[in-house]
């Protein structure tokens, strides 16, 4: 990673209350622009509050949060979002009772849907073409997830936030993710993806940070994780078979 | 709405067809029919349908926004009734000023005079509706018991407001000319003024339909009542969304006040706290936030109560609250229960 | 023994403490001091509407639901003494009749409100409340050969506590010793025993409980269960005293009707009590009812005074009709929600504590 860029995103010292618990304890971050970062962490390390504290759904109680070096931490949600960050969360967020083609259009903030976009999304998500008319509520789980992702593509966002994609999808979706999340990539999106499931993670991250108890434990690259399996074991090993 | 032309939608094969529920909306011919050998006599009947649908209107009228505001922000306005007495009152000033048109047996002068009636409730209500977002509800925001209390609060003031400016006495809300009395087919006898209010209600009840499915706004709003975040992480703002919907949802019970006023030739400052328990009960057996669900709640209180309030007059609110309970059985949710996150 | 009395929930102020030992006193001084007719009404009216309100703040303030069907319960309570000693006659067994046949109906009718309604949230408790309050109160006035309807049920009460009883001839103090002056005693002396019997509730394990669950909403809806039975217990617990304050109520005034015990205003003065005294401490009922009671005969004296001056004013002079006074305890009400949300008591007991801070 080369320091000298400015981070696209940078946490630093995040805390975060929800209520009257205290959920992030200081969480340093920084995700370079273009590539893929990783947020691993067993569950309840905080990744979700991360994500959700960056989309100004939660406040910060301390630290900043940087975007492209401008502070963000007080944006509110549609402010955050209007700085083209998209986001999809770990329950998908789908209006179920809108049809897909009005929760695309409702993702398409500066205009109409644009044909040869949807078309590109379409190349990795037919299904979203052949139900286009239903209700979202109807489709798969599998399905809501590509809507979801396909509703952050619609138009072009500088960075992504996507909280656990993977999560309960069959093996041969997963590989449509990973094509898709290669796709975006290769358009020149940073994305910040929240992962439990290593094998996936290890596919897709250029760099990778791990969470615990509210705070980033680690931070480096993908292949130096991947190549040290002591490391891995020590971070992610036992927190990551036992939780799922 | 644009949209790409260039995609068709594809065949659909895996997919179930779309189950439109149907069964609450047929609950409304089902509880017609079912009354005709209850009343007995079929002139009664028929009279009191149309009363019944007229009632059922205008209560949906009034309750709709209280469903939106809630659906979409989680605000439960206990003051609601407060517009729709304020409505009424307005309602009744206006026609007053407006005599000459009144009292001409002309159908379009008497038909102007109760548009600027409902206009002025309308106008009226909606702004006050605004201001009582900004102090009443927005400094409450997100803490229900709070929320509850203010509102209720707030309805307490507002009402001594309304005492204060009109005065404590009951006032007879005359009908205009030309819709006074009824039309008679045969046998069956039907109040001029409840078909215009069915005729009216129908017409809101159809642009807020095309509003709600057919326009960005409207998609907006609906998918905001299912999953507020998500709208916003989508960079749009839900708190002008709201404050919209708050006031055209008093805009809408300042109408239906002037109109309730219409239909019960009389209004009183308890107009607002008495439709409040009615309003509770359709929102509540419509599913909380679901406008459909409102709109079919409100037709099946209506009818109900005029049945009923003919066949067995003592248990009047009474049958409502059964209504109530017996829907909740069957659906805890609501005819529609909003699907949240 | 004064600590044990108060379950050790002591006023925690010394202004709080005279404020509350005035109210006492003047209680149960008042058929001596301040003798006639009208101030017995008021001291009995302070007494039971103490419990009412008390009985509320269980509720609101303690388990964080809101009613708005309190006056129902009050209202059962009240009927059942007023339908028993028409149909049986005045006698103690009719009383005794009337209050458990209430207490049953009120058990029955809380059980089945909470059970049906506060699994789902406390905002659909209060909606479907008023629904069912507003279903009773028309129920209760079509149902008139049972209630009187509009008009309200006159009857006699046992003799003991019946104006026409006398315990001597002679007046002692200013005061006719008669049923009049048994039966106040009687309804101020069981009055503060059903206050003293919440305040041992609310500070038992129990009502830690209560308070858990209201202030910890997130983390106590992983226990569900648990959540629905302590918030049906509450309101139970609630509806049983109110329905006991109604008897009270009915008994002294020998007299029940709509207007008295189960009209919505019935409903917005005792929210208007528990919030201005203060919710969620229990003497915030004896305070606030005291003053609301107070308030109600003398505020409007005031108003009339400040009517005089502003009269020329169009709207704002209207606002100032004694009529109107509903207006400014209104405002006072939302005020209190806004900036003192513990209302008089906590703000008395904040003062106090800001006091012992400064000294210490
Ligand atoms: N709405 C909430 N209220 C209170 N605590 C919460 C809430 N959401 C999450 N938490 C707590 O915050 C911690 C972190 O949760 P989360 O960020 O969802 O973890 P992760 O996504 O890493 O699994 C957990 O202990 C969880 O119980
Ligand atoms: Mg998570």
């Amino acid at each position: 990673m080369n320091s000298s860029v400015q981070p696209l995103l940078a946490l630093d010292g995040v805390h975060t209350h929800i209520g009257p618990y205290h959920i992030l304890h200081g969480v340093d971050l920084a995700v370079a622009k273009g590539g893929i970062t990783m947020l691993l962490g067993r569950n309840g390390a905080g990744k979700t509050t991360t994500l959700r504290t960056v989309m100004g759904l939660w406040h910060a109680s301390a630290g900043t949060i940087r975007f492209d070096g401008n502070d963000i931490s007080e944006f509110a949600t549609p402010d955050v979002a209007r700085l083209d960050i998209a986001y999809v969360p770990e329950n998908m967020g789908i209006f179920s009772d809108l049809t897909v083609r009005e929760n695309l259009f409702l993702a398409a903030r500066k205009g109409p849907l644009d044909a040869a976009r949807l078309d590109w999304i379409f190349g990795f998500m037919p299904a979203l073409k052949t139900f286009w008319l239903q209700r979202a509520g109807l489709l798969s789980g599998g399905q809501k997830q590509m809507l979801s992702i396909a509703r952050a593509m619609v138009e072009p966002r500088r960075l992504l936030l996507v909280d656990e994609p993977s999560k309960g999808l069959a093996p041969a979706i997963i590989q449509n993710l990973i094509v898709a999340f290669g796709a975006l990539r290769d358009e020149g999106v940073t994305i910040l993806l929240v992962e439990q499931n290593f094998n996936f993670a290890s596919k897709l991250g250029d760099t990778v940070a791990v969470m615990d108890n509210g705070r980033v434990v680690h931070a480096g690259t993908m292949a130096a994780l991947v190549a040290d399996p002591e490391l891995q074991a020590r971070l992610l090993g036992l927190s990551l078979d036992s939780h799922q | 709405m644009s949209m790409s032309a260039a995609i068709a939608p594809a065949k659909v094969e895996d997919l179930p067809a779309a189950p439109r529920d149907w069964l609450p909306i047929l609950l409304v011919p089902i509880l017609i029919l079912l009354a005709l050998p209850l009343v007995g006599s079929f002139p009664t009947w028929a009279t009191l349908t149309i009363a019944g649908l007229a009632m059922g209107l205008i209560i949906f009228l009034v309750a709709s926004g209280l469903t939106l505001v809630f659906g979409l922000m989680d605000v439960m306005n206990f003051g609601h009734g407060i517009f729709v007495a304020l409505g009424a009152f307005v309602g009744v000033t206006t026609i007053s000023m407006l005599g000459g048109w009144t009292a001409s047996s002309s159908f379009a002068l008497n038909l102007a005079a109760i548009g600027c009636a409902g206009l002025a409730a309308a106008v009226v209500a909606g702004t006050v509706g605004i201001a009582f977002e900004r102090v009443m509800v927005r400094p409450v925001y997100g803490l229900h018991l709070k929320q509850i209390l203010v509102t209720m609060g707030g309805m307490i003031v507002a009402e001594q407001v309304i005492l204060a400016l009109w005065g404590p006495e009951a006032r007879p809300m005359m009908r205009p000319a030309s819709l006074q009395g009824s039309f008679i087919f045969g046998d069956v006898a039907i109040e001029k003024f409840r078909l215009l209010a069915v005729c009216l209600g129908l017409a809101i009840f159809a642009a807020m339909f095309l509003l709600l499915n057919r326009t960005k706004l409207g998609l907006l709003i609906r998918a905001g009542v299912q999953d507020r975040e998500m709208v916003e992480a989508l960079g749009y703002r839900v708190r002008f969304l709201f404050i919209g919907v708050f006031a055209a949802g008093s805009a809408l019970a300042g109408l239906g006040g002037t109109m309730f006023g219409l239909y019960q030739e009389l209004v009183t400052t308890a107009i607002g706290a008495q439709m409040m328990v009615l309003i509770f009960i359709v929102i509540i057996i419509g599913g909380l936030g679901s406008v459909g669900g409102c709109f079919v709640g409100a037709l099946l209180v209506g009818l109900a109560s005029n049945y009923i309030g003919f066949v067995a007059p003592k248990v009047n609110l009474f049958s409502s609250i059964l209504l109530m309970v017996l829907i909740l059985l069957w659906r805890p949710q609501g005819l529609f229960p909003v699907a949240k996150r | 023994m004064l600590n044990n009395m108060l379950s050790r929930d002591l006023p925690r102020s010394k202004l709080l403490a005279a404020i509350l030992l005035i109210i006492i006193v003047g209680l149960l001084a008042t058929p001596f001091v301040f003798p006639g007719a009208r101030s017995l009404n008021v001291g009995a009216k302070i007494a039971v509407f103490i419990v009412l309100a008390a009985s509320y703040d269980l509720m609101l303030g303690y388990t964080g639901i809101v009613s708005f069907a309190h006056t129902m319960f009050f209202g059962i309570g009240a009927y059942g003494i007023g339908i028993a000693s028409t149909q049986m006659g005045p006698t103690w067994t009719a009383v005794a009749a009337g209050t458990l046949a209430a207490l049953i109906l009120s058990t029955v009718l809380a059980l089945g409100i909470s059970l049906f309604s506060l699994r789902v949230r406390a905002i659909f408790f209060a909606m479907i409340t008023l629904a069912v309050a507003a279903a009773f109160m028309t129920m209760a006035s079509q149902f008139s050969d049972w209630t009187g309807g509009e008009d309200g049920l006159n009857f006699k009460v046992p003799e003991l506590i019946s104006p026409a009883f006398s315990l001597s001839d002679e007046k002692f103090l200013g005061a006719n010793l008669d049923g009049k002056l048994i039966a106040y005693y009687m309804v101020v002396l069981i009055s503060g025993g059903l206050f003293l019997l919440m305040l041992r509730i609310v500070n038992s394990p129990f009502g830690r409980v209560l308070m858990a669950i209201r202030d910890n909403d997130f983390r106590s809806e992983a226990i569900g269960y648990r959540n629905v039975t302590y918030r049906s217990l509450s309101s139970v617990l609630a509806a049983v005293f109110a329905t006991l304050a109604g008897v009270l109520y009915a008994l002294w005034l020998r007299y029940n009707g709509p207007g008295t015990t189960l009209s919505f205003d019935i409903m917005i003065d005792v929210l208007l009590i528990v919030v201005i005294g203060g919710m969620g401490t229990l003497y915030g009922a004896v305070v606030g009812s005291t003053l609301f009671n107070i308030a109600q005969g003398y505020l409007q004296d005031l108003l009339k005074l400040a009517q005089g001056n502003i009269d020329s004013l169009p709207v704002i002079g209207a606002l100032f009709h004694p009529d109107r006074w509903l207006f400014w305890l209104g405002l006072l009400f939302v005020l209190s929600v806004y900036f003192f949300p513990f209302g008089i008591v906590g703000k008395l007991r904040a003062g106090a504590l800001a006091k012992t801070r400064r000294s210490a």
